[in-house]
Formats: structure tokens, C-alpha cells, sequence
């Protein structure tokens, strides 16, 4: 169970827009993480070496977070018990694959994609966010008695 | 670094590194790389948490006045120009693969960006980021393949 935590998530949007924006001003490139890890092993030079420096700056902000943010209430996630691996990887497969073949995730559709007014990202935020629900509505509920 | 020293390689190679940055304390503090927090807001039945909306909200709502202005810009600041997607259609690709993401992201409370950033937890916590990664580098891979050998056979 999660709680409301209106400030938190709202400052924390606000700062993802931000980079999104620095990102396009300075390099003029969209941040979609899922653009950036799949363009990755297929560029060369500076291609691959903006999109290594973004990761590597995405990582090093949330580890920065973990350490320092304790007094805005920030705190490492802890490992979910019983999750299953299997669980975890079908996921991976589902999010990797769907990602490629619809070209984005939450920041290249969700957050860039909307902000460049894309009809293609509106429809493809839209079913992401329907199809989320329906998962995990379904699964943490309905299922929740099967044997 | 005196940043009038530093090559335009390395003034690109600092901004992005400052925009991820900025993009990672974002999901951090915002909690999305807590998969109970994004299940919370996709999963209806429980106790609903609207936090998600208003992260997306702040997200797109700050990029919303920002993109516009800075593409009125003939180039960005440190590249010759800007580089953005050029597909229009709305094809079968488009909506078969943000219904699989949605699917994926319902199952685990995981999408990319979080996943990565969930590295910077280890190795106390974020050990489900060690198999959901590779997992999603070979989805991208597989469908990377795939698309390449249809286009020429």
C-alpha cells in the first residue's frame, strides 16, 4: 500500500520536465530512456556518448537522492518479498519489447511526447496507462484467490 | 574544469550528464522507482494513489511551456540541430507495442527509466532491477532484430 504524497510527486515531476527541457535546449535530443537504451549499442561517438552520460547522470541524481534526501522523506525502495523473478523477467521482456515496437515509454510518449502536442504519443500514452491499469487492477485483485 | 576551456565535446557530454541528473533525482524523489508507488496508482481495487498523476502532470505540464520555446530555437545550444522523431502514422506497431508495455509496466510497477535509476540503490535494495534489466535489454534487442530482417529479407 502506498500513500498520497502530493509535494513529493509533483517537485519530483517538476524536476523530470526539467531535465527533459535541458536535454532538448542544450543537445536538442528527446528524453525517452527506452530511445536512449536501445539507440545505445547501434551508435557511434558522440551518439553513443550523450546517451551513455544521460544514463550515467540519471543513476548518479536517484543515487544522490538516496543518500542525501532523507529529510525530505526519500528512501531507497526496498526489495519486494516474494516477487517472483519470473515475474520480474516477463515484465522486463514485455517492457523491452513493447517499448521498441511502440517506440517510447512514459518520458518519449508520456512526458516529451505529449509536451510536442504528437498524436501518435497521446495515443500511445493513453494505452499504456489503460492497459497498466487493467494489469495490475486484475492481477493484485481478481486473481488474487485463484489457487 | 573552467568551462571556457572545456571542448564543445565536453560541454555536451557535462549538459547531458546535468540533464540526467536532474531527470534521476526527479524519479527518485517523486518515489517512481518504488514499484509498490506505481502499482499503487495503476492497480484500481486498493487504496487508490493519485501521486503517479500528479508526477506525469508536473512532468508534461513543465515541458508543455518549455518545448514549444526552445523549438522556436533554429538549432539547440550545443549541437547543429535538433533531432526529434519524424513518424506521424498511427499504425499497428504503435499501438500493439504500447499495449505490451502496459502490460509489463501492470505486471512489475516498472518502465525504463526507473529501473535504471533503481541501480543507484544497489546493493542494499534494487536487486529486482538485476533481472528486470536484462530482461528489457533483450526485449528491445529481440524486436530490434526482428524489424531489421523484415526490412530486408
Amino acid at each position: 500500500m502506498s500513500s498520497f504524497t502530493p509535494v513529493s510527486a509533483l517537485i519530483g515531476g517538476l524536476l523530470i520536465g526539467s531535465g527533459a527541457s535541458w536535454l532538448l535546449l542544450s543537445l536538442g535530443r528527446i528524453a525517452g530512456i527506452s530511445g536512449i537504451v536501445a539507440g545505445l549499442p547501434f551508435s557511434r561517438r558522440i551518439e553513443f556518448a550523450w546517451r551513455a552520460f544521460f544514463l550515467l547522470g540519471l543513476v548518479t541524481g536517484a543515487g544522490l537522492l538516496y543518500h542525501f534526501g532523507g529529510s525530505f522523506g526519500v528512501q531507497a525502495p526496498i526489495s519486494r518479498i516474494g516477487f517472483s523473478a519470473w515475474e520480474l523477467i516477463i515484465s522486463g521482456l514485455l517492457v523491452g519489447y513493447g517499448t521498441a515496437l511502440g517506440s517510447g515509454c512514459t518520458s518519449g510518449h508520456g512526458v516529451c511526447g505529449l509536451a510536442r502536442r504528437s498524436p501518435r504519443s497521446l495515443v500511445a500514452t493513453v494505452i499504456f496507462v489503460l492497459t497498466g491499469i487493467v494489469t495490475a487492477s486484475v492481477l493484485r485483485h481478481w486473481l488474487e484467490n485463484w489457487p | 574544469m573552467n568551462p571556457d576551456e572545456a571542448s564543445p565535446l565536453e560541454r555536451a557530454l557535462l549538459s547531458t550528464f546535468g540533464a540526467g541528473l536532474i531527470f534521476g533525482a526527479g524519479l527518485a524523489l517523486s518515489a517512481m522507482t518504488h514499484p509498490e508507488k506505481v502499482l499503487g496508482f495503476l492497480d484500481l481495487g486498493g487504496q487508490w494513489d493519485p501521486s503517479l498523476l500528479l508526477v506525469l502532470g508536473g512532468a508534461t505540464g513543465i515541458a508543455s511551456v518549455v518545448f514549444p520555446l526552445i523549438l522556436r530555437r533554429k538549432a539547440p545550444l550545443l549541437m547543429p540541430g535538433f533531432d526529434l522523431p519524424s513518424a506521424r502514422r498511427i499504425d499497428r506497431r504503435l499501438l500493439f507495442g504500447a499495449l505490451l508495455f502496459g502490460l509489463g509496466w501492470g505486471l512489475s510497477g516498472y518502465c525504463p527509466g526507473p529501473a535504471i535509476a533503481l541501480l543507484a540503490a544497489l546493493p542494499s535494495s534494487g536487486r529486482e532491477a538485476l533481472l528486470f534489466l536484462p530482461a528489457l535489454l533483450i526485449g528491445l534487442w529481440i524486436e530490434r532484430l526482428i524489424s531489421r530482417a523484415r526490412k530486408d529479407p
